[in-house]
């Protein structure tokens, strides 16, 4: 039975809307020749590569389903399980399904915590005992080495493959449009794929990047991390953005006593420090949903409407900077002569407003989304961190920072899951933050020639 | 000046009513008293006597703004919106959900948040200065090039991992600082180090980067050309032109940061386990003490607001061109 999560619906209608977009600015010489000015750029190319893998994880992650559970006798129609999977959970149906009892080091075949085992001639003993999926199929321990060995070189072969294809299509496009870097694209996409394909390969076997407190496998927790950001990072533009645009450019078109109102309004909720802004919507959000319970029939529903209530809470909080920004432009853009022929003219201020000051400030707007993306991902996991973040059933980098930040004391240290969040969440932000920039520079008018 | 000042006081105080009004609205109408004692009491199933007596304890269980059974300006002030919101604009906080007086608490807590922030801006301000100088005067080379990747670099990780990474490499490895703790007195830099550098670094990347692009826009000014054609060696031109007028816009960006200093910083405090400000009121965001994330607020908006008073005073002690009206 298929599922259809707010943020879900909502991620798909973003992502077909920025295809739209895309389209249209394809269409738009004036749209266009910036873009084009982005895409010349090898960091926009490479970062571009980074977060198209990114989403694509992000977007099988978000088609969910409940699986039927298996007919029994005298039970009518089909049952379905309470429990919601996506694609992704399909296809990685093996990282999810061989959880451990508990903690263990990446590709380690023994756990990390000792336990009262039974040895073959009756005694006991505390030892490490193996692994219930990690390395199971060796006949002989000692063989995990050369195993892992074999499994990764068998990964880079097939990398090489890959990479004479990737070549060929690079050959290709370079042809077509020669003004875009394809090699930086292709060498990312490359450096991708080599490190995917062994960990894949590896992942049959082994858990790759270790295992949590509860047994689950941290490369699974890492993927599934990413929806959950790139929800932070994209639907709570779907808040920010109207209120932005409409509010600033109102204010700064119209001035006078409703300039005066947006302003009040901005400035009163800009004085409240963020965090506690954000901490205290929250805390009402909590109370909200704990007092319809019922209204959810499943768990995951429930952790998507607090995911859901957190965008538009973090969309409420942050539009005023988007609305200063815009109040400044369209007081500028007001002054000119073409608005005021327009006026002259007749034309209604509704009219004004969408056909000459609204596309007049896109350049501001596109920019400012790019550039806010990343600082929500980030605020994402310190939120978590405080307590005000997504449920705590949900998985995200917040979430699995927090579990792990509580076992640093153990000895030996329990580094991977701190790890595996940090390098996945560093090469979100830093594809983000590389893109905005790129973004910036190709829109900025005080750069073009 | 004063005449100026004194308007923009009066400025400030709708701006605190709307602050003041978002807070009640949130803290009592969204979600009403009965939902606080609930949570508060925890389990699912409390008798409503023991949500009454809650309510009772601690005030709660008047009407919300308008008290029909008492008396002439009773029927005003004798309301949840007067003796809890109203009462903060006279730097009345009353007590905590669990009975504690929240202004003593603050008075006692400033000061340890103070001393991890002022050094947290004042080291910050002078190595990211130097850092974006640098970089403005190495413009167009490898250097700056590196120095911007650095950057970018820098603001793409998240404050937590550089607190959990400098606690792991300072005190778990190298054993030179203490993990967490607070000592007052001199023993205070001892535990004061690892956060302030931290603070520190974590601010770097984005700081720099902004900075650097303040340089460089001034050296592309007309009076940088003028010092040039003068014949003046090019670091003197840096250093004693461009730096000069590029610290107007950085120090007047710091002005407003400075009154919520007091706030102390909120990561940093719970992860050292400095008894300051911030980490009370991370406290008391995952104790869901109402109480004191409202005061808060009003404190931090109170702050805020400060520091756009005295940024506006700033520009005009800095750029005598600018006159206040």
């Amino acid at each position: 039975m298929p599922v259809i999560l707010a943020t879900d619906a909502l991620v798909w209608l973003l992502a077909a809307a920025l295809v739209a977009l895309a389209l249209y600015c394809r269409s738009q010489p004036h749209l266009a020749a910036p873009w084009s000015r982005v895409f010349s750029s090898r960091a926009a190319m490479a970062s571009l590569v980074v977060l198209g893998c990114f989403a694509t994880v992000g977007l099988l992650d978000s088609i969910h389903y409940r699986p039927a559970l298996e007919a029994k006798a005298g039970m009518k129609g089909t049952a379905y399980s309470s429990e919601v999977l996506s694609l992704l959970d399909v296809a990685l149906a093996r990282l999810k399904g061989r959880g451990e009892k508990t903690y263990s080091a990446p590709l380690a075949t023994r756990s990390y915590a000792k336990e009262l085992v039974e040895l073959p001639d009756g005694k006991q003993a505390r030892e490490f005992p193996r692994l219930r999926y990690g390395g199971a199929h060796l006949a002989q321990e000692e063989d995990a080495l050369r195993d892992i060995f074999a499994t990764i070189g068998l990964g880079l072969l097939a990398a090489a493959i890959a990479a004479v294809l990737i070549g060929l299509a690079v050959r290709r496009l370079e042809r077509r449009r020669p003004d875009v870097p394809w090699r930086a694209a292709g060498a990312t996409l490359l450096a991708i794929v080599a490190l995917a394909l062994p960990m894949l390969l590896l992942s049959r076997h082994y858990h790759v990047l270790g295992t949590d407190k509860v047994g689950q496998d941290v490369l699974y927790l890492a993927l599934k991390s990413i929806r959950t950001s790139l929800v932070i990072g994209t639907v709570t533009t779907l808040v920010l953005l109207p209120l932005g645009i409409a509010l600033g450019v109102m204010a700064g078109y119209f001035k006078g006593w409703v300039d005066d109102a947006i302003q009040y309004v901005f400035t009163t909720l800009n004085s409240i420090p963020g965090v506690l802004l954000i901490a205290a919507f929250v805390l009402m959000l909590q109370v909200i949903i704990e007092r319809n319970a019922e209204v959810f029939p499943t768990a995951a529903q429930r952790a998507d409407m607090r995911l859901l209530g957190l965008c538009a809470i973090l969309g409420l909080t942050s539009w005023t900077g988007l609305a200063r920004l815009l109040r400044g432009e369209s007081l500028k853009l007001s002054q000119l002569e073409y608005i005021q022929a327009a006026q002259a003219f007749g034309v209604s201020h509704t009219r004004i407003l969408g056909r000459h000051i609204v596309p007049n400030v896109a350049h501001i707007v596109i920019i400012a989304l790019v550039m806010d993306f990343s600082g929500l991902v980030l605020a994402e996991a310190v939120l978590s961190y405080v307590g005000v973040g997504v449920d705590p059933s949900t998985t995200s980098f917040g979430t699995m920072i927090n579990a792990a930040r509580l076992e640093m004391g153990r000895e030996p240290i329990i580094w991977w899951s701190l790890a595996a969040a940090f390098v996945f969440m560093f090469l979100l932000v830093l594809a983000a933050n590389l893109f905005a920039d790129a973004v910036r520079d190709g829109f900025d008018p005080r750069v073009r020639v | 000046m004063l005449a100026y000042i004194v308007r923009r006081v009066l400025y400030a105080i709708p701006i605190l009513i709307g602050v003041n009004l978002l807070t009640f609205a949130l803290f009592f109408v969204v979600n009403t008293p009965d939902d606080m004692a609930r949570m508060q009491l925890g389990a699912k199933r409390v008798t409503t006597e023991a949500i009454e007596k809650w309510k009772a304890e601690r005030g709660y269980d008047k009407p919300l703004l308008f008290n029909e059974k008492a008396s002439d300006i009773g029927k005003l002030t004798q309301t949840i919106f007067f003796e809890k919101s109203v009462r903060l604009f006279v730097l009345d906080f009353g007590a905590s959900e669990d009975q504690r007086n929240i202004g003593a608490e603050i008075q006692k807590r400033m000061w340890p948040s103070l001393a991890l922030a002022v050094p947290v801006l004042l080291v910050g301000l002078a190595v990211c200065v130097s850092f974006a100088l640098g970089m403005a005067f190495f413009r167009a080379s490898p250097l700056d090039f590196w120095g911007v990747v650095l950057c970018i670099a820098m603001m793409s990780i998240s404050m937590l991992f550089y607190i959990v990474g400098g606690q792991f490499l300072l005190s778990k490895v190298l054993h030179l600082v203490p993990i967490s703790g607070y000592a007052g007195g001199a023993d205070a830099v001892k535990f004061l180090f690892l956060p302030v550098a931290i603070g520190v670094i974590g601010g770097i990347g984005s700081s720099s980067r902004w900075y650097r692009t303040i340089f460089l826009e001034e050296t592309a000014k007309d009076y940088v050309r003028t010092a040039r054609s003068k014949g003046l060696a090019e670091t003197t031109v840096m250093f004693r032109h461009v730096l000069k007028n590029g610290m107007i816009p950085i120090l007047t960006g710091v002005v407003v940061v400075i009154p919520l200093l007091f706030l102390g910083s909120l990561l940093s405090e719970s992860f050292f386990g400095i008894p300051g400000l911030g980490s009370y009121t991370i406290d008391a965001i995952q104790s869901q003490d109402f109480a004191i994330v409202r005061s808060m607020v009003f404190i931090g908006s109170v702050l805020y607001i400060v520091g756009l008073i005295l940024t506006d005073i700033s520009y005009t002690l800095v750029d005598p061109r600018i006159r206040l009206q």
